[in-house]
């Protein structure tokens, strides 16, 4: 109990301390997450919407792989992104492992499953409400999607922040892709994870405030996004 | 201007999956005027409406307008049962047809503008569309059918969900636009609205236009049993 509160206080002076090397790991993890929503949000939002209102051959076999690659548990995608990028793999000759870049690829495969999907349900659902209104205004084909992006711009931010929620707390994929390299490839859910085994509690604890706040954060804008959706503040 | 009208259903039939919705229908829409859609639940009176707007494509006959079948489509509007309201606010909601046709920003929300007033919009300007109340959904709905200018109007049971103070604010509306020369065809339940607004009729029932008649003719001497009996207020079988 006394070591938890210890750790606590001390997890707070390095807070507001601004202490380097616990800076060093948080600007890390926005950096990857970030970069990571940013491309995946380019290839979920786009492809979700695409699936939404064209209809082809293997559109429902798509969209179940799509729904069972949103549940692919994360260790899994990091021993393939590793095995793709050790020196042996296909990719090996870019010497990309345990980069930055080796962990933004990981995430960018685990989220955009995720992100294409929140798109796709959206997109549809508002292209079936909007359906017979946009034909008899004779919309374009262009037209429609612009329509259907803009009325769901609310509903896809909640897909972007719902992607950062799962990549910035995501372990398993990013140890072993990013190998927890100090001032290299250490984000703050690895430091927690060795900080912990080597009984720092109170930088570990520093980290997991972070994380938490983060956490608190994104969701709390995702409450704000529905709001506004349903009363349309903006 | 070359009118759209008339226009001309020849055998006309819509199926959905090999099922039947409605046809053959013959029917001819004339110039001028306001006429009423009757019929009971499944008559098919939404159907024809979408037939003849192009909602809905036909399995067999034809449907012709005076003028080629794409510029007759772009002078023409559909009021839909329950009112589609985009995520927008009711002034973008508003200009939203106007953009699509390529007016420019400013011109689109001062016409919205007025035609937000012109529909006892006014005060709502800002407003969310989704929120709005029934009654102002539908008078949304019908301003922005309206922006357009269009030639002909179709209205599917427009005022299915309004109280009675509501759907006479629409009725009058809709004789004013009338009296502008737009057409209007217009499918209702409600036999009184159908005698207050009617100067043609279309009685459905079955998938079937059974008569299309001056609406005076109509209520004093309906031609089929069905008629009869749907005018009293009877169950039609
Ligand atoms: N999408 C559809 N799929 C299958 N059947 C349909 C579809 N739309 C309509 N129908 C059927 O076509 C027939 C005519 O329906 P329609 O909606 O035109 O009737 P209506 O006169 O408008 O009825 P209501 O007064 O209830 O609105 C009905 O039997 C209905 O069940
Ligand atoms: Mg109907």
């Amino acid at each position: 109990m006394n070591s938890i509160g210890q750790g606590f206080w001390e997890a707070w002076r390095l807070i507001i301390t601004f202490d380097p090397d616990l800076y060093e790991i948080i600007f890390l993890s926005l950096q990857v997450t970030v970069a990571a929503v940013i491309i995946a949000s380019v290839i979920g939002l786009p492809f979700g919407a695409w699936l939404a209102v064209n209809r082809f051959r293997f559109r429902r076999y798509t969209i179940a792989v799509l729904n069972a690659l949103m549940g692919l548990p994360p260790v899994v995608v990091g021993l393939f992104v590793y095995m793709t990028l050790s020196r042996a793999g296909p990719l090996g000759g870019f010497g990309l492992l345990f980069s930055p870049s080796a962990m933004i690829i990981a995430q960018v495969i685990i989220i955009t499953p995720l992100i294409a999907s929140i798109s796709h349900q959206t997109i549809r659902d508002l292209w079936a409400e909007y359906h017979d209104l946009l034909i008899s205004m004779h919309a374009t084909r262009a037209q429609r999607i612009m329509a259907l992006l803009w009325d769901g711009k609310r509903a896809l931010l909640t897909a972007t922040l719902a992607g950062f929620g799962r990549a910035i707390g995501e372990v398993g994929a990013i140890m072993i892709v990013g190998g927890n390299i100090e001032h290299a490839t250490r984000v703050l859910t690895t430091a927690i994870t060795l900080e912990t085994s080597k009984g720092n509690f109170a930088f570990a604890m520093g980290l997991g405030l972070v994380l938490i706040m983060m956490a608190v954060l994104v969701n709390l804008l995702i409450h704000t996004v529905g709001k506004t959706e349903r009363t349309g503040t903006w | 201007m070359v009118s759209i009208l008339p226009l001309t259903l020849t055998a006309t039939t819509a199926h959905m999956r090999g099922k039947k919705l409605a046809g053959p229908i013959d029917l001819t829409l004339d110039k001028g005027g306001l006429t009423i859609v009757i019929g009971p639940n499944g008559a098919g009176k939404t159907t024809l409406l979408r037939l003849m707007h192009g909602l809905q494509r036909c399995s067999g006959g034809a449907v012709k307008w005076a003028v080629p079948t794409p510029e007759a489509q772009q002078r023409q509007a559909f009021v839909f049962q329950s009112p589609i309201m985009m995520r927008r606010r009711v002034v973008d909601s508003l200009a939203f047809p106007l953009r699509l046709r390529g007016l420019d920003k400013a011109a689109a929300r001062a016409k919205a503008e007025t035609y937000a007033k012109r529909f006892g919009l006014g005060d709502l300007l800002e407003s969310w569309a989704p929120m709005l109340s029934g009654g102002e959904k539908q008078k949304l709905s019908l301003a922005r059918a309206l922006i357009i200018g269009p030639e002909l109007l179709f209205l599917d049971e427009p005022c299915a969900n309004l109280d009675g103070r509501a759907t006479r604010e629409i009725e009058t509306l809709l004789l004013t636009e009338r009296d502008r020369g737009t057409r209007i065809v217009m499918s209702t339940h409600d036999m009184g609205q159908a005698r207050r607004l009617a100067q043609d009729v279309i009685f459905m029932h079955k998938g079937l236009v059974h008569e299309s008649n001056a609406a005076d003719d109509f209520f004093a001497s309906p031609q089929t049993p069905e008629a009869k009996a749907f005018i009293n207020g009877d169950i039609v079988e």
